[in-house]
Parts: structure tokens; C-alpha cells; sequence
């Protein structure tokens, strides 16, 4: 018998971690001295009270979608991949390097070129962990954890010694030619009548993150493979009895998660900077642990919780700029919301079932 | 390359690989328990934060080590209810803690000190004098001016000369190996050095390390010969905060002076790679952080480290420590075996 009905489950369980993350995140608020009321309608006002505010809002979305759904697919096999970091970070590399050495003409060109480039580069920075702990039993996370770090590393060497154009001082890569610019979001308006989020970063992107949202869905309920990696992640000798390879789920679910992290320089990188920059990520691979969690590892869940996330992240970027609250506001809101819908879910789910419990006895 | 650039290198090892082996040993406490730590990282920051603010606001470094261990400790209190009390995801707590400690260090930073997330530095000066003068007004109403200058005087930790080291020095390398290499650094360098026997002797030689072996591999026999797995493990958890509490301390009151943003700089995850490098064993973590300290000590002195036939990128040299843990990791050079219930909350049977 369940414990509780789904519906608790899935949407009070996620909501008291946020309300409990959000009171202490008030707290915090009162004890450097500043109003939680004022700060939320400074946040409420700097990303959502204007199109300008939605560009940027919908912008870093798009970021955590793409890694949120990383971490999310990789849970399903009950694998920890908090490389999503290093993997996007490459992504970016391999984007960079398809736009820089391909002449390709025209955007819609360029796009899906460099969905693969992201992709790939971001499944083969998650392969190496992956076959690790597939055939040696090297545990995923330190590996992954390990394999940002060199991530960092390798990119800086690249940024200084081999993409930098000649003469520059800057750690980046030269410009990508302009037939590959993304049309932004604001152009799309434009171009049907109406105007929207001029100078914001939103662009195409967007789109093809909803997409991977849909597919991630139909992949991980609708198919096979989807079957194997959730009887896998669910109880390992039972998938082994069913006859699915540990070995090759482990990769499989892997690879697809360093390609979602990957892509997610098609928004950053290519959308947004329209070059390669050193830390381009900007922790965004982490975000993707937090998003995953609160959209409670289904792509439904992960697109509300990275529409949160853009909301926290360009409201934060206001709050720094309009009172004297530091940007650092969103890493502690982003920590409590980890620690409470991640680490401390038996807290806020053990009173909720024996509620549910209770009631339903004196129902019955 | 002479003598003394060889014993210059070797002295910046030491300091270096001082924050690493104390929070080595603090994550190897906790994971001989079964109690995963990613979180080494947050405990070393926010403990370098408290360390430095209060010997910034006192000018005692005594007082910022005990909020030091007081800030790691508060987050391993965290991790502990998380971890054994709610039975949650070690990992994601420790992902949690880290994040919580980035962003709680630079607000409350900012809060108290208005210096963009920095402490004020702890060199002796006007800046550190301002922040100093109304505790020590406070305190010189109640032990009078002399002792309250002399109490708040001291906002770092000074290098120690051991005994002998200047007459020892004029015998051919030893002399100058103990002048320049051991003697003259900080107490806590001297504290880290011996936590490693320490360590070892508490987990190979008393009950409570057999205990805390025990319950790192096999839980539930703990629990049947009526020793409570809850109570290790906080022990353990507590043990590790008060580790990381010393190496954050270090950090900001010895081998710098004051807070900056993020100085941590990932230490938290080479100690834990340093952990998985020495397989869980108190001498190895010995060996491990001093190979650790000694890479970043030849990185920071050759940022391009020519080799003869190639030359080698600092960027290499910076990602060596988790190149080689990977490797480790592998298992094609020696396997590292991890303790047998780490990161398994620990159900009673009923």
C-alpha cells in the first residue's frame, strides 16, 4: 500500500522543502539586516515584471533545463553525475570548435552542427567515469567530481595556448563567424509584429531545450531503453535477471547525460557569448543537481524547477544591483533548496506520511 | 636547480599540503564510519571565514581558532542530522554544505565587514586596528589596558623556531633541511604532523577505533554487540568538522592572512582525492597530501615547467592531483577498495 497518495508525493513533498527553504533563506535575509518582503519584490519585479526580465529569466532556464535533465536521466539509473560542470564546459569546447574550423552558412545549419559537437564532446567527457564505474567499480561521483577539475584545467590550456587569436590577451576563442548567430527571442517577436525582451539573451535555444524535455519523457516512460535504465537504476540484480548489462546501461545513461549537460553550450556559448570564455558554465552544471531534485527527476518537474532557478538567478542579479543584498543570495537559497527536497526528504516526507496514514485510518 | 631551491620547494610543500592533510584526516574519519564527506570543501571555508573574523574583531588568533572549529562543526552538525539522523543522500548533503558555505561566508562577510565578502587582512595595520579597538576597549574595562593590548595582539599565528635550529644549521644538509623545512612554521603545522600517528593510534589501537572501523564496513554486527551506530557515527562527523575546523583555521590565519572569497579553492576536493590516493589509511593520507603539496608548490614556482624535451603547462601541473586519482581510482595502479557501508544510512533492524 502507498503510503501516501501520488499526489502528495509528488507536489507537497517538493513544495514544504521550498516554503522550508525559502523561511530560512528569510532568515538569512533578516540577520544581514535587510527586509525578505522587499527583497522578494525586488526579485518578483527584476526578472518577471518586464519582457526585459523574462529574456534573461527564460535564458538561464534554458541552462538548467539542459542540466537538469543531465543529472535527472543519470539518476534514473541511480547514478550521481555531478559532472554536469565538466561536461557542459566541454560541450562548450566542442561547439566552439565546430563553429570556428566548419563554414557553415546559415544558422539552421550551424545549430544542429553544433548540437552535435556539443553533445558529443559533453557524452565523451562522461564516458571515461562512466566506464569506470561500469567496469572497474570507481565510484561515479569522485570520478565525476575528479574529471570537472581536469575539465577546468584542459580548457584554460586550450583557451590560452590554442584557440586564442593572435594578439589577443583575453583566455577566449575568437568570434563565431555571423552567419551562426542564433536569432534571439527578441528578434523572433520582431519579425512577427510585436516587440519583446530587447537585449536579453533568450534566444532559439529555448525551444530546443522544451524539445529535449519531451523526448527525455518519451525516452526514459516510452521506450525500451527507458525501461532498462529505470529497472536498473531501481534494483540492480533484478535488471541483471531480466538480462539487462549493468555495463552497458551505466554507459548508455551516462553518455546521454554528458550530451544533455554538453548541450547546453548551444545557449551559452553559442546563443549568449557567441564565443568561447573561460568559466563559461558559471556553475550552471550544479544548478542542474538542484533543479533535478526539486522537479523530483521528471522532465515536467525539471522544466518548473529551471523556470525557479532563471527566476532566482536573474532576481538575485537585481537584488545586487538595487539593494546592498550580495548575489551570493542565490548559492545559499540554491544550498537549502539541495539540502531540503535532496539530503533532508525523509525530514519533511516522514511527519506528511504518517499524517496521510492517520487520516486515512480514521477514514477507514 | 641547488640545495636551497630544493629546500625552498620542500617548504612550501609543507605549508601547502598542511590544509590538505588535516582535511584528509577529517574525511578519512568520517568514511571509516560509513558516513560519505563531499563536504570537506564548505567545512574548510566556512571555517577559514569564522577563523579569520573573529581574530579580525578580537586580534586573537586563539579566539578565531575556536570559531573556526565552531563554524566547521555547525556544518558537520548538518551533515550529520542529514545524513545518519533523516538517513538522507550523504552526497547530495555534502553538495549542499558546500554550496550553503560559498554563499554564507561572502553575505555574512559583506554584512560584517562591507568589504566585498573579504575579512579585513590580518596583518598588523590601521584597517585591522579599526575593527580591533572596541573589543578591546570592552576588554581592557575588565583586565585593564596592558593585558587587553597584549590579548588582542596577536591576530595570526607566528611561525615557531624549533630548538637548535640556527646552531644546527652549519652541518651539510640535514642542518639546513631542519632550519629551513621543519622548524619555522605555525603551531597548527606542527598539530597536523601529529594527528597522523594520532590518527593512527586512535583507529588501529583503542576500542573506539575498532568500533569505528567496524562500523564503516559491517553496521549491523556494531549494532548486534549493542554499541550504538547512530552515536559512532557522530562521533566521527564531529571528529571530521573539528579536522576541517583546523585546516579552514590555517588556512586564513597562518598561511594567509584574512578571508577572501573562495580561498578554499577546491583543497576540500584534493583532500578527498588525497584520501582515495592513500586508500583510507592514516600514513597514506601522510604520503598522498605531501605529494599533493609538493605538485602545487613546483606549480606555483614553475608556471612552465621546462622539461629538456617538453615543457610542461602549469594547467597540467594543476590537474595532476585529480588526473592521478583517477588513475587510482582505475585500479591499475593498486586498487583503492573503499570502507564496505560508506554512503549507506544505517536502518535498525526491527
Amino acid at each position: 500500500m502507498e503510503k501516501m497518495p501520488k499526489w502528495a508525493d509528488v507536489l507537497l513533498t517538493p513544495l514544504i522543502s521550498l516554503v522550508l527553504a525559502m523561511a530560512i533563506s528569510a532568515l538569512v535575509i533578516l540577520a544581514i539586516g535587510e527586509s525578505p518582503a522587499l527583497a522578494l519584490t525586488t526579485m518578483i519585479d527584476g526578472a518577471l515584471g518586464s519582457s526585459y526580465g523574462w529574456g534573461f529569466t527564460l535564458y538561464y532556464a534554458t541552462n538548467f533545463i539542459f542540466t537538469g535533465l543531465a543529472v535527472m536521466v543519470a539518476y534514473h539509473a541511480s547514478l550521481f553525475n555531478i559532472g554536469g560542470e565538466g561536461q557542459a564546459a566541454m560541450g562548450g569546447l566542442g561547439v566552439a570548435l565546430v563553429l570556428l574550423s566548419l563554414p557553415l552558412p546559415h544558422w539552421a545549419l550551424a545549430l544542429p552542427a553544433a548540437m552535435i559537437g556539443a553533445a558529443l564532446f559533453g557524452a565523451a567527457w562522461a564516458l571515461i567515469p562512466a566506464w569506470l564505474q561500469a567496469k572497474r567499480g570507481s565510484h561515479i561521483v569522485i570520478t565525476t567530481i575528479m574529471f570537472n577539475f581536469i575539465a577546468a584545467a584542459l580548457l584554460n590550456y586550450v583557451l590560452v595556448n590554442l584557440l586564442r587569436p593572435v594578439g589577443s590577451m583575453d583566455p577566449a576563442s575568437a568570434r563565431f563567424p555571423n552567419e551562426t548567430h542564433l536569432p534571439k527571442l527578441s528578434d523572433m517577436a520582431l519579425s512577427l509584429g510585436f516587440e519583446w525582451g530587447k537585449n536579453t539573451p533568450a534566444n532559439i535555444s529555448f525551444f530546443v531545450a522544451v524539445a529535449a524535455c519531451v523526448l527525455v519523457w518519451l525516452l526514459i516512460w516510452r521506450t525500451r531503453l527507458g525501461f532498462e535504465i529505470r529497472a536498473f537504476g531501481k534494483s540492480e540484480p533484478a535488471a541483471l535477471y531480466a538480462g539487462i548489462s549493468p555495463v552497458r546501461i551505466t554507459i548508455i545513461a551516462m553518455l546521454i547525460s554528458g550530451g544533455l549537460a554538453g548541450m547546453m553550450a548551444i545557449n551559452n556559448v553559442m546563443g549568449e557569448a557567441e564565443r568561447l570564455v573561460l568559466n563559461a558554465v558559471e556553475g550552471a552544471g550544479f544548478i542542474g543537481i538542484a533543479v533535478a531534485l526539486m522537479g523530483r527527476n521528471h522532465p515536467l518537474g525539471v522544466f518548473l524547477a529551471a523556470l525557479l532557478f532563471g527566476f532566482l538567478y536573474q532576481g538575485g542579479g537585481e537584488l545586487a544591483l538595487w539593494t546592498s543584498i550580495p548575489r551570493e543570495l542565490i548559492v545559499v537559497i540554491q544550498a537549502l533548496v539541495i539540502l531540503f527536497t535532496g539530503a533532508l526528504d525523509n525530514m519533511v516526507r516522514g511527519p506528511l506520511e504518517r499524517m496521510f496514514m492517520a487520516m486515512r485510518k480514521r477514514g477507514a | 636547480m641547488d640545495l636551497n631551491t630544493v629546500l625552498q620547494i620542500l617548504d612550501s610543500a609543507v605549508r601547502l599540503m598542511t590544509p590538505l592533510l588535516l582535511a584528509c584526516l577529517a574525511g578519512l574519519y568520517s568514511e571509516r564510519a560509513g558516513v560519505f564527506d563531499i563536504g570537506l570543501e564548505g567545512k574548510m571555508l566556512m571555517a577559514a571565514f569564522t577563523a579569520a573574523s573573529v581574530a579580525a574583531l578580537t586580534g586573537n588568533v586563539w579566539l578565531g581558532l575556536i570559531a573556526g572549529l565552531a563554524g566547521s562543526l555547525a556544518l558537520a552538525a548538518v551533515h550529520g542530522a542529514a545524513s545518519i539522523t533523516f538517513r538522507g543522500n550523504q552526497l547530495i548533503s555534502g553538495v549542499a554544505i558546500n554550496f550553503l558555505a560559498s554563499g554564507l561566508t561572502v553575505l555574512l562577510g559583506q554584512k560584517i565587514f562591507g568589504l566585498g565578502g573579504r575579512t579585513p587582512s590580518l596583518t598588523p595595520g590601521a584597517e585591522l586596528d579599526a575593527q580591533v579597538t572596541p573589543f578591546r576597549a570592552w576588554l581592557s574595562g575588565i583586565t585593564g589596558p596592558d593585558t587587553a593590548a597584549a590579548l588582542t595582539a596577536t591576530p595570526r599565528f607566528g611561525d615557531i623556531t624549533l630548538p637548535f635550529a640556527d646552531s644546527l644549521r652549519g652541518i651539510p644538509v640535514v642542518g639546513p633541511l631542519y632550519a629551513e623545512v621543519i622548524s619555522g612554521h605555525t603551531i597548527l603545522v606542527y598539530v597536523a604532523f601529529l594527528m597522523v600517528p594520532l590518527t593512527w593510534w586512535v583507529l588501529y589501537r583503542t576500542r573506539f577505533g575498532l568500533r569505528l572501523r567496524a562500523v564503516g564496513e559491517n553496521p549491523a554486527s556494531v549494532d548486534t554487540a549493542g554499541v550504538s551506530v547512530t552515536r559512532l557515527r557522530f562521533a566521527a562527523v564531529a571528529i571530521a568538522g573539528l579536522l576541517c575546523g583546523l585546516a579552514g583555521a590555517y588556512l586564513a590565519t597562518g598561511l594567509s592572512a584574512g578571508f577572501v572569497k573562495e580561498m578554499t579553492a577546491g583543497r576540500g576536493f584534493i583532500a578527498l582525492a588525497a584520501l582515495i590516493f592513500a586508500k583510507w589509511r592514516p600514513w597514506g593520507a601522510l604520503g598522498a597530501t605531501f605529494l599533493f603539496g609538493l605538485l602545487e608548490a613546483i606549480a606555483n614556482r614553475y608556471p612552465n615547467l621546462d622539461l629538456g624535451i617538453v615543457t610542461v603547462p602549469s594547467m597540467f601541473m594543476n590537474a595532476l592531483p585529480y588526473i592521478l586519482t583517477v588513475v587510482i581510482l582505475a585500479g591499475f595502479v593498486g586498487r583503492a577498495v573503499p570502507p564496505r557501508a560508506g554512503g549507506e544510512p544505517y536502518v535498525k533492524e526491527r
